[in-house]
């Protein structure tokens, strides 16, 4: 594995961003910040923009306004970055499954690389998540 | 010969103790919230890291100003610590540098970070940027007059190396009423310098998002890091400098030295977690009233010789 990929998965610096979700799976992830869960152990910040941040997280079900303006930031990551999908919605739009304004589930629009279920998530399942993506991530290469 | 002294001292000592400072900073930070905190090699992680990434320029952005930015700000503290450095090495050494360079040193980082918010034509960037430069115009009048304490104490010189041998012969500044008072201005004014909480508005995360920085990626941002590592290195060093007799090589004195800058990044750090944000005006109001007072008064203590 290269130098690049071992650092990126040492300090991996999360955005999280809304699609249109209920707000449970961003409060869950920002549960994940605080003393008692302690994510900075493993180097993990939570970026303020979006030009600095590794792991995209994204929550919400993709709504046909919110989809425009995920494309954009998507395009903003510098790369190498990760995406992650939090919560039920992310997943496969779940009660939206048949809504009119939800047309296509994330994985169909950008390349995910980790799912993490739960409407919302536990902070525990999150951690776990993230730490079976860096798993991936380091077998894959 | 130069090119080494900058390239050994200013830059990989002064990098290697910057960045181990700002592991000190974190992990006391994560102790005093009753956190684990990070490993002790994160910040060199982070550096890495971030020098591997995809560097992203902004359409509309002013090319020169905004690639130049980092590295003007990242050579001027390389610079000034190499001219920290030397003087406390070796004190008869025929340059040079007084106090006025060290001071002109460091304000380019701050001009620097201004420039390059600017330069980014970000509208977060620009109220960041606008922020730091009325944080610069309020705390460079107090700096300049606790500065002006130890030069009048030590009989109008302005070379570092006149005033470490001077502390060397007479004891350190900061044992009179004068030079506590003076230390007390500068560690202020170190705080807002570093961009550090309580004035911490011009990066204000929770507000504007990261401040001047917030269109910077990948390397460029590596290296503002990087700069600000070092910084957190070179600004205690310099007032060690100024006011308690630098740092001596001699048996004994060496430790006391070291532990003098770590007291000193300790005291940065534990004022950084007991404190809330202030805003800009409350922070201006601050600087520009008892500080600039307290900074009056000390230098009229140390021309009456106290």
């Amino acid at each position: 594995m290269s130098i690049k990929l071992k650092a990126l998965l040492k300090s991996p610096w999360v955005f999280h961003l809304s699609t249109g979700s209920c707000n449970n799976c961003d409060i869950e992830i920002l549960d994940c910040l605080t003393p008692k869960f302690d994510i900075e152990r493993f180097g993990i910040l939570l970026a303020g923009s979006i030009k600095h941040a590794d792991i995209l997280l994204i929550t919400g079900s993709c709504n046909r306004q919110s989809v425009i303006r995920m494309k954009k930031l998507y395009e903003q990551v510098p790369k190498p970055c990760l995406v992650v999908a939090i919560g039920e919605c992310a997943m496969s739009r779940g009660m939206f499954m048949h809504s009119y304004n939800c047309p296509v589930p994330l994985d169909k629009i950008i390349k995910v690389d980790a799912y993490i279920p739960g409407c919302p998530p536990k902070p525990e399942a999150i951690i776990a998540g993230v730490v079976k993506l860096i798993e991936k991530v380091k077998g894959k290469k | 010969m130069y090119i080494v002294y900058f390239i050994v001292y200013g830059f990989l000592l002064t990098a290697a103790i910057g960045l181990l400072a700002s592991w000190i900073d974190r992990k006391v930070t994560a102790r005093v919230q009753y956190r684990v905190g990070p490993p002790i090699f994160q910040p060199v992680i982070d550096i890495v890291k971030l020098f591997g990434k995809e560097t992203l320029v902004p359409v509309n952005a002013s090319r020169v100003v905004f690639f130049g930015a980092p590295m003007i700000g990242f050579a001027s503290v390389a610079l000034v610590s190499t001219l920290l450095w030397m003087n406390v090495l070796d004190k008869g050494w025929m340059f040079l540098g007084d106090a006025i360079v060290a001071l002109y040193l460091f304000t380019i980082p701050s001009l620097c970070i201004i420039m390059g918010g600017f330069a980014s034509r970000n509208i977060y960037a620009s109220i960041g940027s606008s922020r730091e430069m009325k944080l610069v115009l309020s705390y460079e009048l107090p700096f300049v007059m606790a500065l002006l304490v130890p030069i009048i104490k030590s009989g109008f010189s302005l070379r570092l190396s006149e005033l470490l041998s001077y502390q060397a012969a007479h004891g350190v500044f900061i044992a009179s009423p004068s030079g506590i008072i003076a230390f007390i201005v500068a560690i202020l004014v170190i705080q807002a310098k570093l961009g550090f909480v309580p004035f911490d508005v011009a990066e204000a995360e929770t507000e504007i998002v990261g401040g001047p920085l917030v269109d910077y990626s990948g390397a460029l941002l590596g290296t503002w890091r990087l700069m600000k590592n070092m910084m957190f290195f070179a600004l205690p060093f310099f007032l060690m400098v100024m006011f308690t007799g630098g740092l001596r090589f001699d048996g004994i004195h060496f430790i006391y030295g070291v532990l003098k800058y770590v007291g000193i990044v300790a005291l940065i750090t534990v004022i950084r977690n007991i404190n809330p944000r202030v805003r800009i005006d409350q922070a201006m109001r601050f600087f520009w009233g008892p500080v600039t007072v307290l900074a009056l008064i000390a230098v009229v203590l140390a021309f009456r010789g106290l």
